[in-house]
């Protein structure tokens, strides 16, 4: 029995090894932000590189070797620490400010832009790539928050749904409420959602406050579907996903269609799905980038800051992220100029939306869900 | 036994250094950043919509509470007096809902229960309905019915344990003086089981309590739980100081659940004679045992099996979208999903190969097995005779179950963003980045059931068995490894899966984490899902078959370890 239990130790001793092993391994897969001292074999020609912590939210991706680009440039090593969803990773970085975790935040949208620089997480910095970006997207003067790209939450729709019932696709919030179209929205809780909070917005922007209470009364006898977020919403309960869901419309993006087809199972040569552009009743979302305010790699993070801003990574975001550059002169990749509807006239930002946001989503909940 | 101070507080040390380092000190930080007394009087909107939820979070707990005993009861049972074919796998089944994440298992009960979900379309098709007659996702029977196919293992574990070693032949005695196997159960059986039914009711309550991601996935935005308004509290309001009251109300709630369960508990534990769990196994016999066997068989395939094998299903079926030309692409099966995991299409940053995944949820969860019992093992036989400072202990230990996941990842962040240990470490290297927070995280929400399990175990073994051997002339050593050890090694195995479960399923306190990509099996899911795309959803229920299968394996691999001991007890 000594033995049994000697080998049990043993077992067990192994496992925890394994486990470092495997955690050693990963480690040398992405070093961390510590000053690794450097070994005698390191590829580097002249010093060691320097670290820069890049803190962004869950979706954020990249090309492999556009980073690697940078990284090669400047003797730098990024680390991206992945921060939960768009406002998760923002009240981290908020509360974290007095010894910040990274030198750069990327990530934070136009909804949640007030809290970022009220909270004064962010340094400004007037990027020599700024005058590219079109005005429209700056929506703070000082260049605390740097736009880097948008993407236009819209409803989507099944091509085959509304074809094979002979239905008119909805050409305005207004239609969502006639009685043909009863049933056949599902959007998302905006107190959970973030395109669920800005097709709220949009809402809000067509018909004021407290207008947009009795629209969305409307909508609710008119049988809107609400979810927690957009996986349930678009794999669960929409008609033309994978999921093959009861609703054939959706609040998404204006990329997803394009996405459908990015990521087919087999080759498409259309979208299954199709986007309300009309004016009005898309919202346009503008995602911002920020040097932490007390970083010590000032230069470095203001260097990563023009690389987001310049050609190759802003013509990367498209596929990797799905969503739109800033930066006019980035191309767009085929499936996008093919597949993928421009809105027209997006609403934006409410200029009240710091101070009514909470009030908002509050009077939203008594409406719709109570 | 009366024990110096000193030697009553060793064994506390160790649990005591852990807990007081990454949950009471961080949560301590993350409630005195955010609580505020002044913004109650501000906006005082939010205390009685918190009495609203909290009468919701208590009223679906409770009652899903008693459907979990209702369901793992007779199943604990029949794992614990009959030997059947499969009796491994079987068990594996119940166990492996535990660690698989709220958004698989939300697609699999709607694959199933949803609006076209199987079970619509066959009814539909049998009774001729245009629309889908039932409604199940977005109702109250959908937070139910997923909260026992989550937790009707605990009660599986934790009160099959108990019956196993519970002498058949006390209950036999009493059926041969006339009473009704009624009677019996009543009378017999359940009293004696009373220690280990509280200890999985306290568990399965407090994991319902603080549920989450069912609310929000299965019940829809209608109903909203304590754990989901700190949610949307704190991370879509960014109004720390609600999220917080909150927080401490639910930490209340929860240390109020335990006091009540540590002041009944004493009273109902009734130390009997265990008897060799083998010895009182049977194979089912005549027609009432044998239907009573294949009726939760059936059942158990019925309710774990089928929402399980709905994702195996998706994983190799073509999942095209649905479109305009459906006559490009039939219903078919494919590997594609699969071989798709393995290739880097995109050359992306944040690629994740399937291996790599699979190994770091591996480590992550041998590391938190090994952790947690080395930290439990002491609380719990400590615990197990109390004393006056266990008494104080004992609700404490509960705690890390009802604190909110989501500030307590605040709290981690707010800790553990400068170095631990000024001077001693590197300067930069702080515990926040490093991956070992991950398998430490889990460890503090694995501790309380690796406790529990033990304690209930351990409190059993009748005293007199300790000093007889001490009479006989048996070192501390020698009790420990001949008298404990054997008794307990049934819930050793139990505990440690628990752990593993806990790790690989992940529970949400990774994702709060803020973290270098050290990409895990659930991740790499939600990776997946977060696009738009039919190869996305078929990698992920790929991905979500690949856990499942290894969750199994681990658990499968954990019970056939054959601890010395086992086979006499």
């Amino acid at each position: 029995m000594k033995r049994i239990l000697f080998a049990l130790v043993l077992f067990s001793l192994c496992l925890s090894a394994c486990g470092s092993v495997a955690v050693n391994q990963t480690q040398a897969d992405t070093p961390l932000p510590s000053d690794v001292p450097p070994t005698p074999f390191a590829p580097v020609a002249g010093s060691a590189p320097r670290a820069l912590t890049v803190m962004t939210h869950d979706s954020f991706s990249a090309s492999d070797g556009v980073i690697q680009e940078f990284e090669q440039a400047n003797n730098v090593k990024i680390t991206f620490l992945k921060s939960g969803d768009a406002g998760a990773a923002l009240n981290k970085a908020i509360i974290s400010k007095d010894a910040p975790l990274a030198d750069v935040f990327y990530g934070v949208d136009n909804t949640f832009l007030t809290r970022a620089l009220d909270a004064g997480i962010f340094e400004s910095y007037a990027s020599p790539l700024i005058d590219r970006i079109p005005d429209e997207f700056k929506l703070d003067l000082k260049n605390r928050a740097i736009p880097v790209d948008y993407g236009d939450v819209c409803i989507n729709y099944s091509k085959a749904f509304f074809a094979k019932n002979d239905l008119p696709v909805p050409a305005s919030l207004d239609d969502l409420i006639k009685p043909e179209y009863n049933g056949m929205l599902v959007v998302e809780n905006p107190a959970t959602s973030s395109p669920g909070l800005a097709f709220l917005l949009a809402t809000i922007q067509k018909y004021g406050d407290p207008g947009y209470l009795d629209y969305w009364k409307s909508l609710r006898a008119n049988g809107v579907v609400v979810v927690d977020g957009w996986e349930t919403a678009y794999y669960t309960n929409f008609s033309a996903s994978s999921g093959h869901g009861p609703q054939p419309m959706v609040v998404s993006y204006s990329s997803s269609p394009a996405a459908e087809v990015a990521f087919s199972t087999t080759p498409m040569d259309d979208s299954p799905t199709g986007t309300v552009n009309a004016p009005g009743t898309c919202f346009r979302q503008v995602e911002f980038v920020g040097i932490l305010a007390g970083t010590k790699n000032r230069d470095l993070a203001e260097k990563f800051v023009d690389f987001m801003l310049d050609v190759p990574f802003q013509e990367g975001m498209p596929l990797n992220m799905f969503v739109y550059p800033v930066n006019p002169q980035a191309a767009l990749p085929d499936v996008f100029t093919k597949y993928a509807q421009p809105s027209v006239q997006p609403a934006s930002a409410p200029a009240d939306l710091s101070t009514k946001r909470d009030s908002w989503i509050e009077a939203w909940t008594q409406t719709v869900l109570r | 036994m009366s024990l110096s101070p000193l030697r009553r507080f060793l064994p506390w040390l160790a649990p005591a250094i852990f807990l007081g380092l990454f949950f009471f000190y961080p949560l301590a930080r993350i409630l005195a950043y955010g609580f505020d007394l002044s913004f109650l009087s501000a906006s005082s909107a939010v205390l009685p919509r918190a009495l609203v939820v909290l009468r919701f979070t208590f009223y679906q707990a409770a009652l899903s509470t008693l459907l979990t005993l209702l369901a793992g009861l007779p199943l604990a049972y029949l794992f614990a007096r009959f030997d059947f074919p499969s009796k491994t796998i079987f068990r594996a089944l119940t166990a492996v809902p535990f660690m698989l994440p709220t958004v698989v298992v939300a697609a699999s009960f709607s694959a199933l229960l949803g609006p076209r979900g199987w079970v619509n379309l066959v009814l539909m098709a049998l009774l001729r309905l245009d629309h889908p007659p039932l409604v199940f996702v977005g109702t109250l029977w959908a937070i139910l019915a997923a909260h026992v196919f989550y937790n009707a293992t605990i009660v599986i574990r934790i009160v099959g344990n108990a019956w196993a070693t519970l002498d058949v032949r006390l209950s036999d005695a009493a059926r041969s003086l006339g009473a009704s196997p009624f009677q019996t159960l009543l009378h017999v059986t359940l009293p004696l089981l009373r220690p280990s039914i509280f200890a999985a009711s306290l568990l399965v309550f407090l994991f319902d309590f603080t549920s989450y991601g069912v609310i929000l996935l299965l019940g829809g935005p209608r109903f909203a739980t304590l754990e989901v308004e700190i949610y949307i509290q704190a991370l879509q309001m960014l109004n720390l100081s609600a999220a917080s009251l909150l927080s401490v109300v639910q930490l209340l709630c929860t240390l109020g659940f335990s006091v009540i369960y540590g002041r009944y508990i004493a009273r109902v534990t009734s130390v009997v004679k265990p008897r060799a769990a083998w010895l009182n196994i049977q194979k089912p016999r005549g027609r009432r045992q044998t239907g009573f066997v294949a009726g939760l068989l059936f059942f158990m395939i019925l309710f774990f099996g089928l929402p399980l094998l709905a994702l195996p299903l998706r994983s190799v079926s073509y999942l095209e979208a649905d479109r305009a030309d459906t006559s490009q692409s039939g219903p078919g099966l494919t590997l594609a999903y699969y071989s798709e995991l393995f290739i880097n299409r995109r050359s992306s940053l944040f690629y994740v190969p399937p291996f790599l995944a699979a190994r770091n949820s591996l480590a992550y969860a041998a590391l938190t097995v090994c952790l947690s019992l080395a930290l439990g093992f002491p609380a719990a036989s400590a615990l197990a005779r109390p004393g006056k400072l266990e008494k104080w202990i004992d609700p404490l230990l509960m705690l890390p179950l009802g604190a909110s996941s989501v500030t307590l990842g605040l709290g981690y962040i707010l800790t553990f963003n400068r170095p631990l240990l000024p001077g001693w470490l590197p300067d930069s290297s702080t515990l926040l980045t490093s991956p070992l927070l991950v398998p430490l995280a889990h460890t503090t929400i694995a501790l309380p059931f690796v406790i529990r399990s033990l304690q209930s175990a351990l409190a059993q073994i009748p005293n007199r068995y300790r000093e007889a051997a001490a009479v006989l002339g048996a070192s501390r050593w020698q009790i420990w490894k001949n008298v404990d050890w054997p008794i307990i090694s049934r819930a050793v195995v139990s505990a440690g899966a628990f752990a593993f479960t806990v790790s690989l399923g992940e529970f949400g306190a990774a994702s709060l984490l803020a973290r270098p990509d050290y990409p895990t099996l659930p991740t790499a899911i939600y990776r997946f899902l977060s696009q738009p795309g039919g190869m996305n959803y078929g990698q992920a229920m790929a991905m979500a078959t690949i856990l499942m299968l290894v969750c199994g394996l681990g658990i499968l691999l954990i019970e056939r370890l054959r601890l010395p001991g086992t086979g006499e007890f």
